[in-house]
């Protein structure tokens, strides 16, 4: 597969790869994808809009350029004075993240000036380059700080530097995610009306999408790291009524199926409000929601790719990855698109999902708490 | 009139430290809806935020593409959500007015970028935020403010009124497309009032003739209140 080098968000001659419930694979294009959809089906997408996410600055005790890449927050709260971040040594979107030099050697209580915002190290994570920062100031000069300073996070692959407006969706609400959840790219306001007029309904959920790539094998292994959502209870509401009608749950993109999982992981039900996922989704996960997923096309060993492997087994995967190299289909935020159904999976049979079961709660349990996105807080 | 469905509205406000704009951050705050308002000057945008310490100020220019992305975060990170929109910042484009055969095309161009432009920018970019509060039961509501020189052919105005009949008309289109999403747009047309952009357009107006900000302030809060109060109720939950 090649990656899509430039930044458009539907492509005229985008497809759509469908693998079915049975695992056979089929070719369509993007545009089709209101014809997958059946009456009564329940379509949830993820609106959170993209924060300019990686801010280029000086780490004060050395002296030395930095990137910081905002990576996490503990809550959908209205305070943003702390996330987790990825740092990265001096360099632009031109030079692959693995060939970046190494940032230094951070401490806590370290000082970063980012532009014209001020942080400190909180914490030195699970890696040296993964650390907890504090901004200094008011929400609104931190708000402020990130909009002027900010840039959105760039890809080494693509042909020019992305704009912020590059990676919202059309859909994008409140800017909570890191990278942008790209899979709802194909959404536009007449794909929703078709979604409409088709009987299915359309619905969101707010999700923190973190980052995919650190150009370290450590600490990508250990993506996704845990993401902040928030299900309104309106959507709640929509997924137990799709359930009783028998209608489908598709999710737009993997960020959907992990807060949908996530929030369902203790009882199978899908609680609304917010909470921080920490499910990671593989061949032995057991999906208790989502019944089928529209995404990107993606690579085996990515954590995307290992999130497929819960809807099938892997041979009908190793059949659509070869699928997807004889017709050349682009990877990548702004490739090509892939429709895969659940199927009837051989190893649940055979395995103990262990894998479902959450690691730890960072913060705020889902609750039913009847609170709604964006008005909250 | 108070309006107790004002209370925890989230509304952006451009324009927002003279004239109708301030009369509108005033009476919004004052009925307890959380403001956001945006203005050029960091000056003006830091007398308001003293003036009214829990409104949220934003340095911005609307007319600039570039600008539009880091505002609208601003919004949205200082009011968690949208509401209301209302685009207010107005530019008259040639200062003294002049017939459009005297105008230069930059003029015309500005009035454009401030006047259209900047609403259908912005909007757009906080379309997904008004059309998340409509599926979670609230009432979105764009009001672009107009003028009746969208309606006459004052000579004199034309860049202006060029530019307001355009904004207009926006409005009227994506109205009707916005149905679906159960978000309204509206036009509106508040009287020649007696505002800092009405005082370099006629200077030697007579000031006792002109219409407060703050009465036409009040008619767009009663607006915004109707809207509102129309809106359905949120459905029981089983």
């Amino acid at each position: 597969m090649i990656p899509a080098a430039v930044a458009v968000q539907r492509p005229s001659d985008a497809r759509l790869m469908v693998i079915d419930t049975s695992g056979q694979v089929g070719h369509k294009r993007r545009t089709d994808f209101p014809a997958l959809v059946h009456s009564g089906d329940l379509v949830i997408a993820n609106d959170a809009a993209t924060l300019p996410a990686s801010l280029s600055g000086i780490h004060l005790a050395t002296g030395r350029s930095i990137e910081l890449r905002l990576a996490g927050r503990r809550s959908l709260s209205q305070q943003v004075d702390t996330f987790t971040a990825v740092v990265f040594g001096n360099g632009d979107f031109r030079l692959p993240t693995e060939s970046r030099p190494r940032p230094p050697a951070f401490s806590v209580g370290d000082s970063l000036q980012l532009g014209p915002l001020r942080a400190v190290v909180r914490e030195i994570l699970e890696h040296p380059r993964l650390i907890e920062v504090k901004f200094d100031g008011s929400g609104q000069e931190i708000w402020e700080g990130l909009a002027r300073h900010g840039r959105p996070i760039q890809y080494s692959y693509l042909s020019a530097p992305l704009a912020l407006w590059d990676t919202w969706t059309t859909i994008a609400s409140r800017p909570v995610a890191f990278e942008a959840p790209s899979a709802g790219f194909l959404l536009d306001w007449r794909l929703v009306d078709n979604l409409r007029a088709r009987g299915a309904t359309f619905a969101t959920l707010t999700h923190a999408a973190g980052i995919s790539s650190t150009g370290d094998a450590r600490l990508d292994a250990m993506l996704p790291l845990p993401e902040a959502y928030e299900i309104p209870l309106r959507t709640a509401n929509a997924i137990d009524a799709a359930r009783r009608r028998g209608g489908r749950i598709i999710a737009v993109g993997t960020t959907v199926v992990r807060a949908l999982e996530d929030a369902a992981a203790s009882d199978g039900f899908v609680r609304a409000g917010r909470a921080v996922a920490t499910v990671r989704i593989g061949p032995l996960t057991r999906l208790r929601i989502v019944d089928a997923l529209v995404t990107g096309q993606h690579e085996p060993g990515t954590s995307h790719y290992e999130l497929l492997r819960a809807f099938h087994d892997d041979p009908v995967l190793c059949r659509a990855i070869e699928e997807a190299e004889i017709h050349a289909y682009r990877t990548h935020e702004f490739g090509d698109s892939l429709f895969i159904v659940r199927g009837q999976k051989i190893a649940w049979q055979s395995f103990i999902t262990t894998s479902d079961i959450p690691r730890r709660r960072l913060s705020e349990p889902a609750s039913a708490s009847g609170q709604t996105a964006g008005r909250s807080g | 009139m108070a309006h107790s469905s004002i209370r925890g509205l989230r509304i952006a406000i451009t324009g927002g430290t003279s004239g109708l704009g301030l009369a509108l951050v005033r009476r919004l705050a004052e009925a307890g809806a959380d403001v956001a308002f945006i203005a050029r000057g960091r000056a003006g945008v830091e007398r308001v935020c003293r003036e009214r310490p829990d409104a949220h100020g934003i340095v911005g220019d609307v007319s600039e593409k570039e600008e539009i992305y880091p505002i609208a975060i601003q919004v949205l990170g200082a009011l968690g959500g949208l509401d209301v929109l209302v685009n207010n910042a107005s530019s008259l484009g040639p200062v003294p007015l002049a017939l459009l055969a005297d105008t230069e095309c930059e003029d015309l161009e500005r009035a454009l970028a401030t006047n259209l432009l900047g609403p259908f920018r912005l909007t757009k970019a906080l379309l997904g935020s008004l059309a998340a509060t409509a599926r979670e039961a609230g009432a979105p509501l764009v009001v672009n403010i107009s003028s009746d020189a969208a309606v006459t052919p004052y000579a004199g105005w034309g860049a202006y009124g060029a530019s307001k009949a355009a904004l207009a008309h926006l409005s009227r289109i994506w109205d009707a497309e916005l149905t679906a999403e159960g978000i309204r747009v509206l036009s509106i047309d508040p009287g020649d009032m007696d505002t800092p952009l009405h005082e370099l357009a006629v200077p030697d107006a007579d000031r006792a003739s002109l219409k407060n900000p703050d009465q036409a302030a009040a008619e767009i809060v009663d607006l915004i209140a109707a809207r509102v109060a129309r809106a359905p109720e949120p459905e029981a939950t089983p």
